[in-house]
């Protein structure tokens, strides 16, 4: 018998692990179904779920698959710890809840008809790989798209045959670049905003979407800022210790935002002094 | 035809500059071209010239006792390569090799050095934007050594 999507947020659901896949030698990309039965209610590019491991915890994560695929969920996940340790190494066919999705999400209403400015640095191009996809699915309702990602060496780069397929798109820039390269490594190598000088930019009908570390984020927004973007069209994805993901516990009060339900995503004018703040 | 005034004066590190200090630097210039995989210099070598890239892509390396060359960063259209040539010892720091194809106008570094001290106003434009190179340099080296992908 078909089972409802629930509508109490505290409510997890049970999921159903389809494929783990490797990313980098600590993430993963885990795919996963409802159980039969059920289906799940579809996300906006930007939001993100919290992923239950039975008897070890929950934990925020964005999800990074294809708004356009109602089937499955899919969750770029970096072990860091006990419980994402956990998730990244639960086989196929095993359970995980998933309460969800939360937050804003990307302003893609907004950047229709503009170009799209992609910054994403490290697991940062997770949360951002919704926005790639809805771009290239419905190509003729945007401009052009530019991608730059930055990770920390070749073996770190989340993606890597997906990004070489997007370059091969119409209208559309991929810049990649390491902070350190091997030998073998005949890419980029520098810091992400080293990319700006190489990228095919109209800054004045571009919308820029960042994520990534916040001290890169720093200096990116001051990279686009320079090269003429308003702040209004700057949005960065925020990260902070997320719990209840409904702005009832506040763990991730930001200033006078709590990042699960007025965020991630925040216009960077509206968070800018915030940003500035040490131990914030 | 290209003539080497024109390609330096396109440049982007030479944009801006009156055409009378460019026509000063077009003696010290020469058309270069190095192979994917060649040292274009190395560390410690005398360095006796820089280079503003046309087309192609060049990683600075540093070389560690017991270790694979690490590349630091990439140069590519657009850039120049080498700074060493101005200050002492005039030695280069830094690994410099040709990662594809690479044109370039190779620019003689002691040459430049003596136009730049007979005239000031050639030497000042040229510090100018060498000062604005270094200064976007150390901006993301500062970033690069933060290590922001790093778990912390």
């Amino acid at each position: 018998m078909a089972t409802a999507v629930t509508t109490d947020p505290m409510l997890s659901q049970p999921y159903v692990v389809e494929e783990v896949s490797k990313e980098t030698p600590d993430t993963f990309t885990l795919k996963l179904k409802p159980e039969e039965g059920s289906h799940h209610a579809g996300f906006r590019p930007g939001q993100f779920s919290m992923l239950w491991v039975f008897g070890v915890g929950e934990l925020p994560i964005s999800i990074s698959g294809d708004p356009g695929n109602s089937d499955q969920l899919v969750y770029t996940v970096r072990s860091v710890g006990q419980a994402t340790n956990a998730l990244v190494t639960r086989s196929a066919g095993e359970d995980v809840g998933v309460r969800g999705p939360f937050g804003t999400g990307w302003p893609l209403d907004a950047a229709r008809g503009r170009d799209v400015i992609v910054v994403a640095g490290g697991i940062g191009l997770a949360p951002l790989r919704p926005v790639i996809y809805e771009v290239l699915n419905h190509r003729e309702d945007y401009g052009r798209l530019v991608v730059l990602y930055g990770a920390r060496s070749p073996r770190d780069l989340l993606y890597r045959k997906q990004l070489a397929a997007w370059a091969r798109h119409r209208d559309t820039q991929v810049l990649v670049t390491v902070d350190y390269g091997g030998l073998s490594w005949h890419g980029h190598v520098g810091v992400v905003t080293s990319l700006f000088k190489y990228a095919r930019l109209k800054p004045s009908r571009s919308l820029a979407m960042v994520c990534g570390p916040e001290i890169m984020m720093r200096f990116v927004t001051r990279e686009l800022e320079s090269l003429g973007l308003t702040r209004n069209d700057i949005y960065l994805s925020m990260e902070r210790n997320m719990k209840c993901a409904v702005g009832f516990c506040g763990h991730c009060q930001y200033g006078p935002h709590f990042i699960c339900k007025d965020g991630p995503v925040f216009p960077y004018e509206s968070i800018r002094p915030l940003l500035e703040k040490y131990e914030l | 035809m290209e003539t080497l005034e024109r390609i330096i004066a396109e440049h982007p590190f030479f944009a801006g500059l009156e055409s009378y200090y460019t026509g000063l630097l077009v003696g010290c210039g020469s058309n270069v071209r190095f192979q994917p995989g060649q040292y274009i210099f190395k560390e410690g070598e005398e360095a006796n010239e820089f280079y503003l890239i046309r087309s192609g892509r060049v990683a600075l390396e540093i070389a560690a006792p017991q270790h694979k060359p690490i590349a630091v960063e990439t140069l590519e259209q657009g850039d120049i390569l080498g700074w060493s040539w101005l200050l002492p010892p005039y030695l280069w720091k830094f690994n410099a090799h040709a990662v594809q194809d690479t044109r370039a106008i190779a620019l003689d570094g002691k040459c430049l050095r003596t136009k730049c001290e007979q005239n000031h106003d050639l030497g000042y434009e040229v510090l100018k934007r060498f000062a604005q190179i270094i200064e976007h340099r150390l901006e993301a080296t500062r970033l690069q050594l933060l290590d922001v992908y790093a778990v912390r």
